[in-house]
């Protein structure tokens, strides 16, 4: 081994159970933010799986300014056209065309309004969990046939069930009047309550055919579970669209940006909790270095007195805070990892957070992310910390007296 | 640069020290005028107070005066800067402290070749310079010894070995037989004195005991600062 490592090793041992304490403070530290950090990861991305799956999917076509103003007459041409086109070209079965409107719904007890979808049943099955949430009746047959599906939510508002029709009226993309009267297939139950009340789907040439809309839609729905390559589908979307330069491409954090906005909002919480746990490792660090430093001031007199300069010494005391934190956090990142394995496999429940799941259309078990960024950010920082920590008394040596320090006890 | 004669190793001229304790201004030195010849083993005697150490520490540069001028090897110690300094102390002087004042985590061998570490000495070279030094002290086979596995003696022959190893051209011993018994300190001077025979080790030897006074070659009386004898002794060995 290394002279000065061998050197700065037995100095760290000293004191073995000040090392131990100390080690474990950093350990637990790192585990801890190892573990609450995957959590937080992972329960993100339960959040925008459960967003996109639902009903949004990761990316949409649209055209331009139909974000903002979702009017019907800001359509796409021949939107399954281009919607096959995509899917043969991409080889991903997951695109969907969708087309909405606005409608009063009626039963013949009660009328709501609501958003009406106009979607292509094969293909709605693989970007939109709604089609296997069906706990009555069944899903849509075909892209023409006459029926509709509804929500719980509204099914119960509207009091009908399924066979029962349902009396649609709106406006179609002509100003004509869109009405008909459609039995109700199914009812889905997709567990977040402002969909169930709020949305109900037919199929899209039927919709076309009432709304006036000929062949055109409002979206291309493109769903994927690998939220991480978003950037590169919004690439190969991006190119098969490019020559009309009225469509754009929307991501899903552009189309929820709530989602976006909470995740952050809750990730800059949970930092400024963590650091003020980062704060009280790094403190009691600083206590135990400054006191190694201060009760070894003779011994470092000494070693100026031999011919060793201040930066050498300084250079044994940062090698010292290295050589402890880097074991340290070697402990605390494997303990962290085993625990964030052992919940990736088990899962963990919290009490009363059904409600909040439902919300985000979440399972109400989360599982920790095992990624680099989880693993290591949290024991980077605790490292960036106790180094900044061990720099202090370091930079203390540089003013010491030979003959001051001797006289040390 | 002094220019001196290739013999002398230390020339201190109007070498004074003052510190303020307090309100009072204690005169640790004054006006010392003192040279040290290569080869010499010179002894500082005096009473406590009386600017032994204070002397020890201005001619090895550990303290700086607060008058005058220290010259080693012909070079004025003052205008070096913190890093000059240390490498001074790194490569001609070696010390001996009252304490022993060894490394307490590393063995009799590391504490040896841990200046020699410091001066780029191979691994090799220090490896074998160590144990041939700790043969020389007396002290072979116990290289592998922690300095609280040693007793006072031997540590203080630890200490005496790692002043020399690297042949500097002057060390600087403050007290070193203070903290051991009779037989212990004169087998510790017999040691020096051997030193000084066999590699022409410069040694300057601050101290009260009376055993060292009278075997030194050369003998500077301080007392309150000033010196008041040198005496050079022929029958000391």
């Amino acid at each position: 081994m290394n002279t000065t490592l061998n050197f700065a090793w037995r100095n760290i041992w000293r004191h073995p159970r000040r090392t131990i304490l100390t080690m474990l403070a950093i350990a637990f530290g790192a585990a801890l933010l190892v573990f609450s950090i995957g959590l937080q990861l992972g329960q993100y991305d339960l959040m925008i799986k459960g967003s996109i799956s639902i009903y949004q999917g990761l990316l949409q076509v649209q055209k331009k300014g139909y974000l903002d103003e979702p009017k019907i007459r800001n359509d796409i041409k021949d939107i399954q056209n281009l919607a096959r086109t995509i899917r043969d070209k991409t080889g991903i079965k997951s695109i969907t065309a969708r087309a909405n409107g606005f409608a009063l719904v009626s039963s013949e007890q009660r009328s709501y309004g609501t958003l009406i979808t106009g979607v292509e049943p094969e293909y709605e099955k693989l970007v939109s969990s709604i089609p296997g949430t069906i706990k009555e009746g069944r899903y849509l047959l075909s892209d023409d046939s006459h029926e509709v599906i509804i929500g719980k939510s509204l099914a119960n508002n509207l009091r009908i069930k399924t066979g029962d029709e349902l009396t649609l009226m709106g406006s179609g993309r002509d100003g004509s009047i869109a009405a008909t009267i459609l039995p109700v297939s199914g009812i889905y139950d997709s567990g977040s309550k402002e969909l169930d009340r709020n949305l109900i789907q037919i199929p899209i040439k039927t919709f076309q055919e009432v709304f006036s809309m000929g062949n055109a839609g409002h979206a291309l729905i493109f769903y994927h579970d690998e939220i991480k390559k978003e950037h590169f589908f919004r690439q190969q979307l991006q190119q098969l669209i490019a020559d009309n330069n009225q469509l754009l491409t929307l991501s899903w954090d552009q189309l929820q940006p709530g989602i976006k906005q909470a995740i952050e909002l809750d990730y800059s919480s949970g930092w400024f909790m963590y650091l003020v746990l980062v704060a009280i490792i790094t403190l009691s660090i600083l206590n135990t270095f400054l006191m190694s430093v201060l009760e070894r001031s003779r011994e470092f007199g000494i070693m100026l007195a031999l011919g060793y300069k201040p930066f050498n010494i300084a250079k044994l005391v940062m090698l010292e805070a290295l050589i402890l934190t880097f074991f340290a956090l070697t402990l605390g990142t494997l303990a962290g990892l085993a625990i964030n394995v052992y919940f990736a496999v088990y899962g963990l429940t919290f009490e009363g957070m059904e409600e909040i799941a439902q919300m985000y259309n979440m399972s109400a078990t989360l599982h920790p992310q095992i990624t680099f960024e989880s693993i290591l950010i949290g024991p980077l920082v605790i490292f960036i910390f106790t180094i900044l920590s061990a720099l202090y008394p370091a930079m203390k040596i540089r003013h010491l007296q030979p003959v001051e320090a001797m006289r040390k006890i | 640069m002094q220019n001196t004669d290739n013999q002398t190793v230390v020339i201190c001229t109007d070498l004074s020290k003052t510190y303020q304790q307090g309100l009072i201004q204690v005169h640790a030195l004054s006006n010392i005028n003192f040279e040290v010849n290569k080869g010499e083993f010179i002894c500082l005697s005096g009473p406590s107070g009386s600017g032994k150490s204070t002397l020890l520490n201005m001619i090895g540069g550990l303290d700086t005066p607060s008058s005058g001028k220290v010259y080693i090897d012909g070079e004025e110690i003052d205008k070096l800067n913190k890093s000059e300094l240390a490498d001074m102390r790194l490569h001609k002087i070696g010390f001996v402290f009252q304490a022993y004042n060894l490394i307490p985590v590393l063995t009799a061998q590391e504490n040896i070749e841990m200046v020699m570490q410091m001066q780029g000495v191979s691994k090799n070279e220090r490896h074998h310079k160590s144990l041939n030094i700790l043969q020389e002290v007396g002290l072979g086979g116990l290289e592998n010894r922690k300095p609280t596995e040693l007793s006072g003696g031997q540590q203080q022959r630890i200490a005496v070995a790692r002043a020399i190893v690297s042949r500097p051209s002057l060390v600087l011993a403050d007290e070193p037989t203070a903290n051991l018994d009779s037989l212990t300190a004169s087998k510790l001077i017999d040691l020096m004195l051997q030193m000084n025979e066999l590699h022409n080790t410069t040694f300057i030897i601050s101290t009260h005991d009376p055993m060292i006074m009278q075997r030194s070659k050369k003998l500077v009386k301080l007392h309150d600062g000033k010196i008041i004898d040198n005496i050079i002794q022929k029958n000391n060995v």
